[in-house]
């Protein structure tokens, strides 16, 4: 049996192969066809040229800074609540750290729609704000703005941080913290010179992975943003499902994605690879 | 353990430390379970408006089980989830099984190969897909497409939690039933299944959690006639809100953390 991999190998091969790889593949020659109802077949490179159009740069520039905001953002609170995970007593442990998986679990859009009825203009959060007298006059306007899409990306993603960070900090030997403090390091010293050079893998493939996602997360800033906030999902999803339909840019941008997002992969592998050599 | 090894390291500096540790994992925990709190609660309102608490009612649940348009969105949602799961229960198994028998680089390969549908961006793999069905394929988009596509992802979590289950198993069960006369069907079914079945299971509750929540995907692939219940919620949301949605979307979240509890439930339990 140890002879025959592939029989229980080639139907999974087979279906991905179908299923996965020829669609992806197909990304690329649509963006090289022409715009038709929805693809004509003929070969040009009109696609990459309405990437430049004055509608398309801002708001793959939008997405670039929101999901970086979002990224920092997860890093800021999800560093410091690994930290507070990795030190409870071993039992209640896995209990913490379940509990941030859990709105990942569950459904996201539910949620996010809840996120609607918190941040809308006399919703929850403008009621209490209200209430505490801290409510300007014009509202806070939260809903349909850029730091709404962020909090309802840091809110969806966070676990994608916590997740390799924890890792890292449960390989973490805190007996050099010790070390670090017997040799008359302050905490300061102690978490910047020792903590964060050792988890620095795991932040470094936390920041990727929340990045990547954000980046061309879709759903967020549909509900959350308006038209003014569009990122490069909300463009991808309009050019293929409303009209005027345009696959061709759909696919191109789609594939511009791809390729800056594989940057942002080898450079951060650069950087892994340098941390560990 | 005693004293917290910050305050006794650092002292009055470290409690500090631990404090706004604290502080900060009680902000991030009211976070995330602020919204949860906020659908549950506002399910319960007599009010018509979703923001305005209306005294205690339970309207919102009767109503839906008159919505005719979200009981067959539910059917789809449950058909569909079930048969990707299946789908990808079968490939994903049988592809971590093949994956545990190969050595060497081209291992590492098809691992990578295998679990390339989980890192693609959901939205990406939705457009690939929508292309070839259209395109290529020439199917009707419908449930048809919304099976093949969600046993896309699914076969890749399934292959990653069956082949981490695996990664536990020791090979000298297997040559040690086989010296003592086993054929090599009794090993799988009296030593192996059992070993991994935990895995298997799990890989299947999360195929299935993960299927039932699928929103990006399906909205591309899907056509007339197949709405499944993220669907319609979407829409619900889009086109203007009813606390209707409050009752739904309490009752999906309590389906989704009891199975993504009962996943990660079965798969920890006999591995540590």
């Amino acid at each position: 049996m140890r002879s025959r991999p592939w029989l229980l190998l080639l139907p999974g091969l087979l279906w991905l192969g179908a299923f996965f790889l020829l669609p992806l593949a197909i990304i690329a020659v649509v963006a090289v066809a022409d715009r038709g109802a929805p693809v004509a077949w003929g070969f040009g490179w009109s696609a990459f040229g309405r990437l430049w159009d004055p509608l398309v740069v801002p708001v793959l520039w939008r997405s670039a800074w929101i999901a970086a905001a979002a990224t920092l953002g997860c890093l800021a609170i999800g560093y410091p609540l690994s930290y507070f995970i990795v030190r409870r007593p071993k039992r209640s442990r896995r209990l913490w750290y379940f509990l941030v998986l859990i709105p990942l679990a569950a459904n996201s859009l539910v949620l996010l729609y809840a996120w609607t009825t918190i941040l809308r203009p006399a919703g929850l959060l403008e009621n209490l704000a209200g209430r505490l007298g801290l409510l300007p006059e014009a509202g806070f306007g939260l809903l349909w703005s850029p730091p709404a899409i962020i909090i309802g990306l840091v809110y969806w993603y966070l676990p994608f941080m916590v997740y390799p960070v924890y890792a890292s900090m449960e390989r973490f030997d805190f007996r050099l913290l010790e070390a670090a403090a017997d040799l008359g390091a302050g905490v300061r010293t102690s978490v910047v010179r020792v903590l964060w050079p050792q988890t620095l893998p795991g932040v470094v493939t936390g920041c990727l992975l929340v990045y990547m996602q954000t980046f061309c997360s879709f759903v967020v800033p549909d509900l959350l943003g308006g038209a003014k906030t569009l990122m490069v999902g909300n463009l991808i999803q309009q050019r293929f499902l409303s009209l005027p339909q345009d696959w061709p840019l759909g696919a191109a941008l789609a594939l511009a994605v791809v390729a800056a997002l594989a940057v942002v992969v080898w450079i951060s592998m650069r950087v892994q690879s340098r941390l560990e050599g | 353990m005693n004293a917290p090894a910050e305050d006794r390291l650092f002292g009055w500096k470290g409690r500090g430390l631990r404090l706004g540790l604290g502080v900060n994992a009680a902000l991030v925990y009211g976070f995330l379970y602020l919204p949860v709190v906020v659908l549950m609660v506002f399910s319960f309102s007599g009010s018509r408006y979703a923001t305005v608490w209306g005294g205690f009612s339970v309207q919102w649940y009767v109503r839906l089980l008159d919505n005719q348009v979200l009981l067959s969105a539910l059917r789809t949602t449950l058909v569909l989830a079930v048969c990707a799961t299946l789908l990808a229960t079968v490939l994903g198994t049988m592809a971590a099984f093949g994956l545990r028998r190969l050595r060497g680089r081209l291992r590492g390969l098809l691992e990578t190969w295998f679990f390339l549908p989980v890192l693609v961006p959901d939205l990406v793999l939705a457009i690939a897909l929508l292309m070839f069905f259209v395109l290529v394929a020439q199917l009707q988009l419908g449930l048809g497409t919304l099976i093949i596509a969600h046993s896309v992802f699914c076969t890749a979590y399934v292959a990653a939690v069956v082949g981490a289950r695996l990664k536990g198993f020791d090979d000298r069960l297997e040559e040690a039933a086989l010296d003592l006369g086993a054929t090599r069907w009794q090993v799988f079914t009296r030593i192996k299944l059992p070993l991994v079945w935990p895995g298997i299971l799990g890989g299947a509750l999360l195929s299935l959690a993960l299927s039932l929540d699928e929103f990006v995907i399906s909205f591309f692939v899907t056509g007339p006639g197949a709405t499944t219940l993220p669907i319609e919620i979407y829409s619900m949301v889009k086109r203007g809100v009813t606390p209707e949605i409050n009752a739904l979307a309490t009752l999906m979240l309590l389906a989704s953390i009891v199975l993504a509890t009962l996943s990660i439930l079965i798969q920890s339990k006999n591995s540590s």
